[in-house]
């Protein structure tokens, strides 16, 4: 905080608009009435965040920012809106009382606590100088992927991840157990809506399922290389998934995904990743230790050399370790978010895919 | 080095933005949803294409050339479809132009999907 002296360069000027660009819309969203309106200032919202997040040199969560903050939760906020009423009552000043004081206590204690934190890129903050240099000095050499955050993410934190994977399934079956699973006798509802005023969309959406299909694959198999992996390819399927439903209609898209496919691939999601876990158990090793996922025998067969560094024979057993979780990772997110919207859309008094009426 | 290259991609860019600037303007400014969504739509596009267009020229070409092209592609295939969709949904739901007869539009329209009455 005392580090004033820095110099003015390009990267603090972008810095300093996005956060008043983000501070501009958190008042804009705050403000507006129109639950419609606020939602969709929450997805730009999103996007600036990932926006800056990239100028941090964080692309992995940008990019997670932009696919979950500004697509999909817009998208499943839109559907909440449906089965609501799109403007906000005003409150009375009393009523209003207790949560303004508890946001600006929580505010206040906020802003005191990001006085103590150390400088952006502060090398001797105990973030850069114990276990992350760490990652960072042996990570290539034992697990081998080029994306050390997606090797501290799937191999060194690969128990974290499972739990946050097994927390999107518990918000599935928690949205499933209140709204139902969405079965195709909800999306009988919607009418024929196809008229001649949806060509133009109709052609543009069957243009881009399969590129995003497409996309979502290759950020899945990117993910060792690059920023991606199973997180952000998950959502990117539900998006083209949930575009589908509202340009089609929800029932030509359950016929396409079936609900009960859709909830099955959810649990098989957690249940793949903790199965390779166990794998590593069998074999002698800890919870999710990839370097114990081949038994020894196999282990031999493989040629020194054929991934990665030929002294470092594990590394076989790390990059399976990783494609198989991440495998996981896509099938539950993908499946828990279109389970999500299914329960959402399914319940809607107007279906998505028609004219919503306002 | 490529100096040249790095300006005239600098300059598209900012080419770019202003044209982005300007199209944030004229949806402040326009007086009804399809003027807002002509202003909205073709400087986005626009203002899109000369970006990526400048980053290629600073990229140089490479992987990342290939990229823009892709992001490109997108950008000319939703944007357009996005502006035609909202436009089509505004007319549906009879919001009547600023200038020119809305009777004449929506008869011409032939509707059996006709607009409601505003």
């Amino acid at each position: 905080m005392t580090d004033l002296t820095r110099d003015i360069d390009a990267s603090l000027v972008i810095d300093l608009s996005l956060l008043a660009m983000l501070l501009v819309l958190a008042v804009a969203i705050a403000r507006t009435r129109q639950l419609l309106a606020a939602i969709l200032l929450m997805g730009v919202y999103s996007l600036v965040c990932a926006v800056w997040f990239m100028v941090m040199d964080a692309p992995d969560v940008a990019f997670t920012e932009a696919v979950v903050g500004a697509g999909v939760s817009t998208i499943i906020l839109l559907g909440a809106i449906l089965l609501t009423h799109g403007h906000a009552e005003k409150s009375s000043a009393i009523r209003l009382l207790a949560p303004a004081l508890a946001a600006i206590a929580v505010g206040g204690m906020l802003v005191y606590a990001v006085l103590d934190l150390p400088a952006f890129g502060n090398p001797t903050s105990p973030a850069n100088a114990h276990v992350s240099r760490t990652y960072l000095e042996v990570a290539s050499n034992e697990i081998g992927t080029p994306n050390i955050v997606t090797a501290v993410l799937a191999s060194y934190r690969g128990f974290d991840t499972l739990g946050e994977a097994t927390v999107i399934f518990a918000a599935a079956v928690g949205v499933s157990l209140m709204l139902g699973f969405g079965d195709l006798s909800a999306g009988r509802r919607t009418p024929d809506s196809m008229g001649d005023h949806h060509v133009v969309l109709g052609v543009t959406a069957k243009l881009f399922v399969p590129v995003i299909i497409l996309f979502a694959l290759y950020v899945q198999f990117h993910g060792d290389l690059g920023p991606g992996g199973g997180f952000q390819a998950g959502v990117l399927l539900a998006v083209v998934v949930i575009l589908h439903a509202l340009v089609f209609g929800l029932r030509e898209t359950m016929l396409a995904v079936r609900p009960g496919f859709v909830r099955g691939g959810a649990a098989l999601g957690v249940l793949l990743y903790a199965g390779v876990g166990l794998v590593c158990i069998v074999n002698d090793g800890a919870f999710l230790d990839y370097d114990y996922l081949f038994p020894p025998e196999i282990e031999a067969q493989i040629p020194p050399g054929l991934l990665g560094d030929p002294d470092h024979p594990h590394h076989w057993g790390q990059h399976f370790g990783i494609f198989f979780i991440e495998l996981g990772v896509l099938f539950t997110v993908a499946a828990a978010m279109i389970s999500i919207f299914y329960g959402f859309a399914g319940r809607a008094p107007v279906p998505p895919g028609t004219e919503a009426g306002q | 080095m490529a100096e040249p290259l790095n300006l005239i991609g600098g300059g598209l860019a900012i080419a770019g933005a202003l044209l982005s600037l300007l199209g944030a303007i004229g949806v402040l400014r326009f007086p009804d949803v399809y003027t807002r969504i002509h202003a909205a739509s073709i400087t986005d596009t626009g203002g899109a294409s000369l970006m990526l267009l400048g980053l290629g020229l600073i990229s140089g070409l490479s992987f990342v050339t290939l990229k823009l092209a892709v992001i490109w592609a997108f950008i000319m295939l939703s944007s357009p479809a996005a502006a035609h969709t909202l436009a089509n949904a505004a007319f549906t739901s009879g919001h009547a132009p600023w200038i020119g007869s809305f009777r004449i539009m929506r008869d011409a329209s032939a509707g059996k999907q006709g607009p409601r009455r505003p």
